[in-house]
């Protein structure tokens, strides 16, 4: 534990210089928190990077190393190595953004998920490239304004759909793979928790909202979090072993617009035929992953409802509340 | 017409004027600005481009290196990091003779990690076989990206115009804009014969063998060395067109003085500054820029600073374990032609160390002193913070 | 050793990242330009980060501006957040006799200007924002406070240049930005800033 917190590691301590309401660092907080000081954290390039480390300042209360942008797979890779070879049991975990993971990481990811190394791989997925000053990645969604992907005479923003990451990496019928966001914790603790008590390549994709990238309100990360999952644009989902093993049922299902007209990013869809047009295909995509993933009939207790309602456990930790005469999700997570 | 424009802005400008039909881009601090207004250009159909959101630099050097070969002609733009990661595709359109342009902002290289202007990156790949050009105001950026298209296609070589990151890419300044008919004329539309296409199909890149490497690379090294004619044609007949030269040099106040300071980039404006105070108090002192490193133009330079008693160089670069990469350079020179000169390395600016007034100033007056104890100086080193690892 | 180049005017302008220090830099340096001088604007560059403290410039010069180096005496300093003066040296290098324009509802305290002999200007800008802006983005109105002290950029050449500069977020957009340039020039000519 932090010396000065008895109920947090903070293993992302205070004093780093995120923007207010970043969904990265609160995500990278509860991840890092659960884990604890006695792993090993790969930093590829990014947000997460610079704003912990930047000249020569650390935030880090573990042992942390940046790779550089693309390889910190494969970096991660050769820390576990390391650590087979000398016998010692550590958590390996490497913290990307959707850069590093998507796009210009994808290759070293791919490799260290192929040779089976036992590496927790977190994706802080922004959708975009933010630290450089958010340019579009394969993680954006389309429609959405960019930098480099910017509505114009003849655009729309972002003409490409957002890549369908978590199935390329289950593809690799690998032990774990999820999808978490920062607004259902004990969803994701018990995702966290699950990838570390598995031996091989784990992976999880976090929806991390950028207030200063997707132009919401800082106070309002944790919403928009919230609507991501409720409109099914962001299914929450478990692979294993390249099937689905688990997915939390949407109570209800948001109409995308709730999500979209937050977020200055779709403003421009606002403004015309083709951008309610827009909105209509991205109404059907949200409808399609519904549909793929089962999210409104599947049967689980595990819903976005109950997934909400917590209970402050001892030493800062929280448990859901399941509704009577149900059993427990965490006892089907481990199970 | 003139405009105050960030140079970022006035490098789209002109590579919009110059009409590529592929743009591959990746993000990289401080090239951001350059992809950025190109992307919106094309948004909004002011150019008709394919602009190609590449998945890394290795990806967006990859997709201009197969765009020139079919035909087309293109652009990209990196820095530091995202330059190195390029560097096997680099000397592979090199090699392959490929008329590539391309910008790379300068900036320093990992680790430390650092976003700001050094050269390390260009310097290092300089030994890749593509023309280097370094450019000390926006507005020679702008000019230099045309010349930089027609010396490629003249030469069949690729060219690589370097601009100090944020100093040039992210300042505004007053530019003379181009305007597209005279750059039109000045640039004829894009043809290489050794396109690929069924039409008349070549192979590109074939193997070679321990009995013919040598004459490839020769060939290339001949075409690289000749390459420095036409950068001079290239700017001769920018001036023609739009009234303002460039060279492989740029010349202040360099004939027949003691002193010459030798540097590249935007540090020459500093260089001036301080050359006219110097001059006020009677010194004999001059400077010549760098503009084009590669070919290193050694006959153009001698001739320039043979003359001269002291030759003080600063660089942004250094090669690590042996010295200054443009003071050796011109030290070998040098002594090729048995010159004798004494030549004062300096580096400077690493990691965007401002290079001041002052220590311009100092590095003079220690020059008078006497040659430096070691090969090279480290200006404005703060002892202190330079022990232990980065 | 005098320098020969002091005829260099310099300005320093201190902020908060998304408080649009650089764009008013930049805004201030295109209504210069546009009043006939050689100018230069640019960026300190941070970590681009919302909050983190941001610093840009502009020379402003009879004769085309050579040189890319820091701006270290600046003439004039522009405190877009007081915040910035209890952790940053907002004052360092300022020449003696120069100008502060500091966003603040208060007055400056007289000890953190080390006994200079400034000539300070404090406008409650983040208010004047508000009216115009619906958000506390000083910026627009530093300048019109900037164009009230200094024959460099006029209220037209700064109409002109937020016109063009902020040209594609609209034609309202760029109006409320120039009444709040405007509010800015006529709360600093009324001297209603201490």
């Amino acid at each position: 534990m932090d010396r000065r917190d008895r109920f947090r590691h903070n293993i992302l301590t205070s004093g780093h210089s995120a923007c207010s309401g970043c969904g990265e660092a609160m995500a990278s907080r509860m991840v890092t928190d659960l884990i604890g000081p006695d792993a090993i954290y790969i930093g590829a390039t990014g947000c997460l990077q610079v704003f912990s480390s930047h000249n020569q300042r650390s935030a880090w209360q573990a042992p942390w190393m940046h790779s550089v942008f693309s390889n910190a797979a494969a970096v991660a890779a050769g820390v576990e190595a390391s650590l087979q070879a000398r016998g010692k049991k550590i958590p390996v975990v490497v913290q990307a953004g959707d850069g590093g993971t998507f796009d210009i990481g994808l290759q070293c990811l791919s490799g260290m998920i192929e040779r089976g190394h036992n590496v927790l791989f977190v994706c802080y997925d922004n959708e975009a490239y933010m630290n450089t000053g958010v340019q579009r990645s394969g993680s954006t969604p389309h429609a959405v304004r960019t930098s480099t992907s910017p509505p114009g005479r003849v655009s729309e923003g972002k003409h490409h759909v957002k890549k369908d990451l978590i199935s390329i990496i289950a593809a690799h019928h690998m032990p774990y793979a999820a999808t978490a966001t920062v607004a259902y914790f004990p969803d994701l603790k018990a995702k966290v928790e699950k990838a570390l008590s598995i031996d091989g390549p784990k992976f999880l994709q976090i929806l991390s909202p950028c207030p200063l990238g997707w132009n919401h309100d800082a106070a309002l990360s944790v919403q928009v979090s919230r609507l991501a999952v409720e409109t099914g644009l962001f299914p929450l989902v478990e692979l294993e072993h390249g099937e689905v093993s688990r997915v939390m049922r949407l109570s209800t299902q948001k109409p995308v617009e709730d999500y979209l007209k937050l977020q200055g990013r779709f403003l421009h869809l606002f403004n015309d035929k083709q951008g309610k047009t827009q909105i209509r295909h991205i109404q059907a995509l949200a409808d399609t992953r519904i549909r793929r993933y089962g999210l409104l009939d599947a049967d689980t207790n595990w819903t976005s409802a109950s997934a909400s309602i917590v209970q402050r456990g001892g030493r800062g930790t929280y448990l859901p509340v399941v509704p009577a005469g149900m059993s427990d999700h965490n006892a089907k997570a481990q199970g | 017409m003139r405009k105050l424009l960030e140079g970022s802005r006035a490098v789209a400008e002109a590579v919009r004027l110059c009409e590529p039909q592929v743009i591959a881009a990746y993000p990289i601090t401080p090239q951001t600005h350059i992809i950025e207004h190109l992307a919106q250009f094309v948004a909004d159909a002011e150019l008709h481009a394919e602009f190609i959101n590449a998945e890394s630099e290795f990806g967006a050097i990859s997709i201009v290196q197969g765009a020139v070969a079919a035909g087309s002609r293109a652009f990209t733009a990196s820095a530091s990091q995202g330059l190195l990661l390029m560097t096997e595709v680099l000397f592979n359109i090199a090699g392959m003779r490929l008329p590539v342009v391309m910008v790379c902002a300068n900036r320093a290289v990992s680790a430390p990690i650092n976003i700001f202007c050094d050269h390390q990156d260009s310097m290092s790949v300089r030994d890749a076989g593509w023309i280097q050009l370094y450019v000390e105001t926006n507005q020679e950026a702008m000019d230099s990206i045309v010349q930089a298209y027609y010396i490629a296609e003249h030469c069949e070589l690729p060219v690589m115009l370097c601009m100090d990151g944020f100093l040039l890419t992210h300042t505004f300044e007053p530019v003379e804009l181009l305007d597209q008919d005279t750059v039109k004329s000045y640039l004829p539309t894009f043809t290489f014969n050794r396109m690929l296409s069924p039409d008349q199909p070549h192979t590109l890149g074939a193997g070679s063998e321990p009995e013919n490497y040598l004459e490839y690379r020769y060939a290339q090294h001949q075409a690289m060395d000749k390459s420095a004619t036409i950068v001079t044609a290239a700017g001769d007949k920018f001036a023609a067109a739009f009234g303002r030269s460039y060279g492989l040099l740029d010349c202040y106040f360099s004939q027949d003085v003691e002193t010459v300071f030798v540097t590249l980039g935007s540090a020459m404006g500093v260089v001036r500054d301080v050359v006219d105070t110097l001059r006020a108090q009677g010194e004999s002192v001059g400077a010549v820029r760098l503009r084009c490193f590669r070919p290193f133009p050694a006959e153009a330079l001698l001739a320039k600073l043979e003359k001269s008693c002291r030759v003080i160089v600063l660089e942004k670069a250094f090669s690590c374990g042996a010295s200054g990469i443009v003071a050796t350079e011109l030290r070998a020179a040098l002594q090729l032609a048995g010159v004798s000169l004494l030549v004062h390395g300096y580096i400077c600016g690493l990691g965007g160390r401002d290079l001041t007034c002052k220590v311009v100033e100092n590095i003079y007056q220690q020059s008078l002193a006497g040659p430096i104890a070691q090969r090279h100086g480290f200006a404005g080193i703060n002892v202190t913070s330079s022990e232990g690892g980065g | 050793m005098t320098h020969m180049h002091s005829a260099i005017y310099e300005i320093r302008f201190h902020g908060r990242g998304g408080q649009g220090v650089v764009s008013a830099a930049a805004v201030l340096a295109l209504a210069v330009f546009e009043n006939g001088y050689e100018t230069q604007a640019f960026p300190k560059f941070g970590s681009e980060r919302r909050g983190a403290p941001v610093e840009a410039y502009v020379r402003i010069a009879q004769r085309p501006i050579r040189t890319h180096t820091q701006i270290y005496t600046p003439d004039v300093v522009i405190i877009q957040d007081a915040t910035l003066m209890h952790c940053a040296s907002v004052f360092d290098g300022l020449k003696p006799g120069g100008n502060i324009i500091l966003n603040s509802a208060g007055t400056i305290k007289t000890q953190l200007l080390n006994h200079e002999a400034y000539q300070c200007l404090t406008i409650a800008a983040n208010d004047i924002a508000q009216k115009h802006l619906s958000r506390p983005l000083p910026n627009m109105v530093l300048l019109g406070a900037f164009a009230a002290i200094s024959d460099y950029a006029s209220i037209n050449t700064l109409k002109t240049a937020i016109a063009g500069h902020l040209q594609s977020k609209g034609k309202k957009i760029v109006q409320s930005n120039v009444d709040a340039m405007m509010e800015g020039y006529e709360t600093a000519i009324n001297g209603i800033g201490t």
